[in-house]
Parts: structure tokens; sequence; C-alpha cells
């Protein structure tokens, strides 16, 4: 990375240049520059003095090739464009099924499955207010219900991302349903998408369900057992998306997802497990926000920075361990209630820096998730976004088409600055895990994010429809908020899991989690495999939370003032 | 006539969130702005069970609860409303803030929310707001100790 001005042998360049700023600040009278999220000055203007492309080999090279900077792959989306994977989740495990062959037909490719918020919060159905139940994802607690959310689904041709934080019982209901239906688990692919439990205790507090060890035993145990049963699954995906949701400007974002990953990493190599066998299945979630060029460049200077580090530190020579796999959801920060159609626009462009920073998996929101959980019909414009930009704008023709822009360089180079800043910090405080333990970490999330209200606050952020462009809101029709499941849907969901309870039998499920218990008190022992033993002999995903949380006690989040 | 030393005391305010939800971002800004606009905050962590809030909002004599939602626990806010009214607590005000649908919305001023606060809604507002009803709570309260 080199960015100091070079030696220019350009006739003219700078007697030119000279002229043109001048002309600039006689128009605009030199005002100061703006400043992105992640707190870098943008200039009007950006040229070869920015970025020499002398230093192409250094900084870029080529795709699928060291330093990454222009993509994973050779082929990047001329080979394979991207999964759309949408969230989806509301209601009982038949609503869940509907959806999904629903999204199926309309294009998606790939599924995800997003529980109720009881099941994150690791109880079964009959421990909550059943008010809340079904509102916000599917309530899913039994072999029984998996199996009905996937029924007609072919699972082991279907890639699924389960929103499935530690102790994954959500995977360990779906390899029963697979082991039932008889589809060997090596042709199950997906990913445990909130494996990341230190983006969850730090910032996104809904999927943190054991205390610190306990979440970080068992997302050990789960990557070896993946690696040894289900070779397709990505059973780790570091979660860039808590950290700026909850906050952190884009460049800290992908600064502590880094530092994050490391901290897995080391944990493996701590377990005996090899870089170059376990990196190749860790995979990140970012959020894409509508600074769209801060975005393109915080993606690709975290593909030079991930290839690096794996590099440096962890000896990778596999050539897939340095490949920064990224699945990335559009920011549902930066949508408003107000006039919620605006928000189409808003989705198209956070969708679009995801295309040209190269990701391989993507998430449009739904222009009405401000108001509710989403419809239907919002969620079908989604996925209609995606396949606009594919197929009619045709984003996909060249890869990495932003490389080589003075500016996207600069800001690359810039972005990588302040990413490798923030690892250095969390180095420094003794690594991700000490630093999330000491609250670092929540406070520096806390103060960008009041730093950022304040920039709404005070008019430097616009945002149209909020602090600009009031006009009367008109979009009615674009307010209709998603029914949540009737009272006796619910009720006949809590039925079969008092059927499903009765008459299964007690003494297995019994027998089946004290070897759960005894396995997470042992240090020898791989807690995921007898969880997923537990879910075999039929034991609730409530009761498998609750026993662990006798041993490693209940996740609490650290309140940082 | 309220006294005059209620009313130079800055209001008091239990940020909270109660449900299943874990999102606390909101809560927090709002918190930062209330604090910093010389409010006493006192700032729950998430999932607070109704009793529990009901409990604080007595112990730490609040004059407004702030309920922060993101994922439709504001369904559980007319639960709330019938807690503080059964606790004697009828003059505490209570508002919502986070993604509320509109009809909802109906259901819980109907309910004796005080105001509901969207996305997008300006500091000010949301400081004026509150420090308004702090000194509505103070005066209810006076008016019901006097009778």
């Amino acid at each position: 990375m080199k960015n100091e001005a070079v030696q220019l042998p350009l006739p003219g360049f700078d007697t030119a240049r000279a002229e043109w700023r001048s002309d600039y600040n006689e128009q605009l009278g030199d005002p100061p520059n703006p400043r992105n999220r992640s707190g870098i000055e943008v200039k009007p203007l950006y040229t070869l003095a920015d970025w020499d492309p002398a230093n192409y080999m250094d900084d870029l090279g080529f795709p699928g090739q060291l330093p990454m900077t222009r993509g994973i792959y050779a082929t990047m989306h001329r080979g394979r464009s991207w999964s759309q994977r949408q969230l989806i989740g509301l209601g009982t495990p038949e609503d869940y099924n509907e959806r999904l062959k629903n999204l199926i037909a309309h294009g998606s490719n790939a599924g995800s499955l997003i529980p109720c918020n009881s099941v994150y919060r690791g109880y079964d159905g009959d421990e909550v207010d059943p008010l809340l139940l079904g509102t916000c994802g599917a309530v899913v607690n039994t072999v029984e219900d998996m199996g009905i959310c996937y029924r007609d689904i072919p699972i082991g041709d279907f890639s699924t991302a389960l929103n499935d934080p530690s102790p994954f019982t959500l995977l360990a209901l779906l390899l029963c349903v697979a082991k039932r239906r008889g589809i060997p688990w090596n042709k199950i692919t997906g990913t445990s998408n909130q494996s990341d439990y230190i983006s969850h205790f730090v910032c996104n507090h809904m999927f943190f369900r054991l205390a610190l060890p306990g979440a970080r035993r068992v997302l050990l145990d789960h990557i070896v057992f993946a690696q040894k049963h289900v070779p397709g699954w990505n059973p780790l995906s570091v979660v860039g998306q808590h950290m700026q949701q909850g906050g952190a400007t884009p460049g800290e974002a992908m600064g502590l997802t880094l530092s994050t990953a490391i901290q897995y990493a080391n944990d493996c190599v701590a377990r005996g497990l090899d870089p170059d066998q376990f990196l190749p299945r860790f995979t990140f979630f970012f959020d894409i926000s509508i600074s769209f060029f801060e975005e393109i460049a915080k993606f690709r200077a975290g593909r030079r920075v991930w290839q690096r580090l794996v590099r440096e530190r962890f000896g990778a020579q596999n050539p897939k361990a340095w490949r920064f796999k990224f699945h990335a959801q559009t920011s549902g920060v930066d949508l408003t209630r107000e006039q919620p159609l605006n928000n189409i626009s808003r989705v198209t462009v956070q969708a679009m820096a995801g295309i040209f920073g190269g990701l391989q998996s993507l998430h449009t929101d739904a222009y009405d998730e401000v108001l509710s959980v989403p419809t239907e019909k919002a969620a079908r414009i989604a996925v209609a976004t995606q396949e606009i930009l594919k197929e009619e704008a045709h984003l996909t023709n060249v890869i990495d088409p932003l490389g080589g822009s003075y500016y996207v360089e600069t800001l690359t180079n810039e972005m990588e600055a302040k990413i490798l800043e923030v690892i250095e910090r969390i180095d420094q405080a003794g690594g991700m895990f000490a630093a999330v333990e000491t609250g670092l970490v929540q406070s520096m999330v806390g103060d960008s994010a009041l730093a950022f209200q304040e920039r709404v606050e005070s008019g430097e952020e616009t945002i149209v429809g909020v602090n600009k462009n009031l006009v009367a809101d008109d979009d009615q029709m674009a307010r209709e908020p998603l029914k949540p499941p009737s009272g006796e849907v619910i009720e006949a969901q809590l039925m079969r899991l008092k059927r499903f309870k009765a008459e299964r039998n007690q003494e297995a499920v019994t027998r089946a989690l004290d070897d759960l218990a005894r396995a997470g008190e042992s240090v020898d022992e791989n807690v995921f495999g007898k969880i997923v033993e537990a879910a075999d002999a039929n034991a609730t995903h409530g009761e498998i939370c609750h026993r662990l949380r006798e041993v490693y006690g209940f996740g609490e989040p650290l309140i940082v003032p | 006539m309220t006294s005059n030393s209620d009313e130079t005391f800055p209001p008091r305010v239990l940020v909270t969130k109660i449900g299943l939800d874990g999102h606390d971002r909101g809560s927090r800004i709002v918190a930062a702005f209330l604090r910093d606009a010389g409010m006493e905050v006192i700032y729950t962590s998430p999932w607070q069970e109704i009793d529990r809030v009901v409990r604080l909002a007595l112990e730490e004599d609040v004059d407004v609860i702030g309920v922060s939602s993101l994922a439709t626990d504001h369904l559980l806010v007319p639960k709330l409303m019938v807690a503080l009214e059964d606790a004697g607590l009828g003059h505490v005000k209570v508002v919502v803030g986070g993604i509320v649908p509109d009809d909802d919305e109906a259901d819980l001023v109907d309910a004796g929310v005080s105001k509901v606060f969207h996305p997008g809604s300006a500091r000010d507002d949301i400081v004026g707001e509150v420090a308004a009803l702090a000194a509505k709570a103070r005066r209810e309260r006076e008016q019901e100790n006097a009778s």
C-alpha cells in the first residue's frame, strides 16, 4: 500500500490541476471537505497524484490472486453471481414452509431461517407470553417443527443459512431431520449465520444465550463437529453486521470483525486445529450502509487485510484459506419510516455497493422493515431488486468494475489504514475476547452510534424525508403491516408442542440431557455432538438451552454507560 | 399548587426494554440524550420482566418510563400499563420508541401510553416531550397526594 504522491511525468498535469483548483475555488470558495462515516476526508477530485497505477500489482493484482483486492475468485460474478438469500420467518413452521416455497418460485436459490425471538432467547413456545410468539420469526422448537419448515424442500440440494446462535440447536434439529429422511450429512450445505457470540455480547444481545466461556466452548465444539461430520457446512460466520448496526462506523466494523475472526482462529489453533483446514470454512456477514463508495472500499480493503492476516499470523498456505467470503445485508438503519417507498431506492444503492464490493451472498431489505416485520409484497420487491441489478443493469458483467478508479483505490487504502488501526487497538487490549470483557469495544461502538446520531441531529448527515424534503406522507398504500399470527394458530402450535412432549420417550430425553450436561462439564467431550444426540432423542430447543445454562450460566450483556 | 422543590428536581426517567428482543442501540442513544439534557436516567439491560419494571419505577421514583421496542415487544406495553395502575403508579407517564405499526400505535394510546416515538424522531422533540410529561407526572402525583 503506497499512496504517497509520485513523480509525474505527465506533461501539463500540474498546470492543468492548478487551473482546475483555481476554477473550483472561485466557484465554491474553497469549502471544507466532508468526511465519510469512518471519518475519512473526502476530496472533490482524485487523480494519479492520489493513487499511482504503478502500484497495481502491489495493491490490486488479479481476481482470485493475492492480495485479493479485486475479488476472491478468478471468475467472480461472471462465474457465479451471488446467492439470493432472503431472511424469512414468521409465525408457525407451516407459514415458514409456504413462504420459503414462494421465495424459491420467485428466484431465490438459497434460504435463511429466522426463528422467533423466543427461540433466540433460548425458550420454547410454552415458556413465553403467547402474544409475542411468531411475531418476528418462526417458532421452531422440535425436530417435528423443523421437518415442517422444510417440507417438500430437498434439504440436500438447497443451501440453508440458519440464524442460529450458540448452542446451535437449529442445526442440530436440521441434522436430525436429514437423518430421518436418509439424507447423508455430507450433502448438507449452508451456514450457521449467528455463530459469532462476541458480536452478540457486544451489540445484538438478542442472540446471546450462554455466558461468554460457555459460548466460546460450544462454538469450538461445533466447528470441530462440522469439520468432521458436515463438511459442506460453514460453522462460523463472523458478524460485522451487528457491529455496524450497533453503531460502529464501516471502518470500525470491519476492523472489529477481523479482530473477532483472529480471536476465533486463535481459539481453533489452541484446540489443535489446522488453519489450512478451518479457515476455508470461515465466513463473514456485513452490513451495507448507503455510504456507497465507503462501503465498496470497506469490502475491498477487508479482503486485502484478511489474506495478509491469515498468512502472516496463521501461516495459511491453502489459497482457499485466503478467501474472504462474505454475505451482506443492506442496512436497516438507513431506512426511514417517513415515505417508506423511498427505501426501495436506498436498498438499491446499498445493494449496488455490496455487489461492487464483491459479495458472495446478498440480502436486500424490504422497504417496510421500518414499519413492521416485512410483508410478502415488500419482500418480493427486495428480491426483484437483485434480479434487476443483475439481469437488466448487467452489474455482473465486469469483475471489480471500480478497480483502478483513483478515488476508489485511494479510499480503499485509507479504509485499510482505519481497519488496521482498530485491529492494532484490539491487539493492544489483549485480543477481542479480553476487549469485550472489559467493555472497550462496547464503548467504541456506543460512542460512534452517538456521534452518528449527532450528525443526523445537526443536519450534517441528510436523510430525505426526515431532515430534508419533508413532504406530506402519501405512501399510505405502503403501510400495510403484516398481521401477526392469529391466536388460534399459536394455540395450535402450542398444542403440537404439548403433544410432541407427551408422545416422546421421556426416559431417552432425560438420558440425553444428562449426557449433555456431563459433556458440558467435561473438558474433552464434544458438547455439540451431544446436542445433536439430544435433539435426536426429541429433546426440545428450550430444554437443551436450559440444560446448558445450568452448566455455563445465562448470557447477559455488559452494559457500558 | 405544586411545590417549587418538585419543579426544580430534574426529571427521573427509566429507559428499558421488555419482552424478548435485545437490540439496544436506540435505547442507549435516547438514554444518552436525556442524560445530556440534565435528566436522571435509570437504564436497564433488555428483556426486563414487567414486574421488575414496575418495581424499579417505584423504587427509583421515576416520572417517565421509556420503553424501547424494535421487534414487536411493544405488544406487551398494555400489560405494563395495567401493572403500573395496579401498583398505584398511574401518574407515571409511559412513552414507547421504536418500530410500532400505525394500527398498534392506536392500541397503545388507548392503553394509556402518552407518546410513541417512531424512527427519525428528533432529539429535541424527544427531550422536550419527556420533560413536559415528567412535569405533568409530578403535578398529577402532587394532586393525588393532596386529595
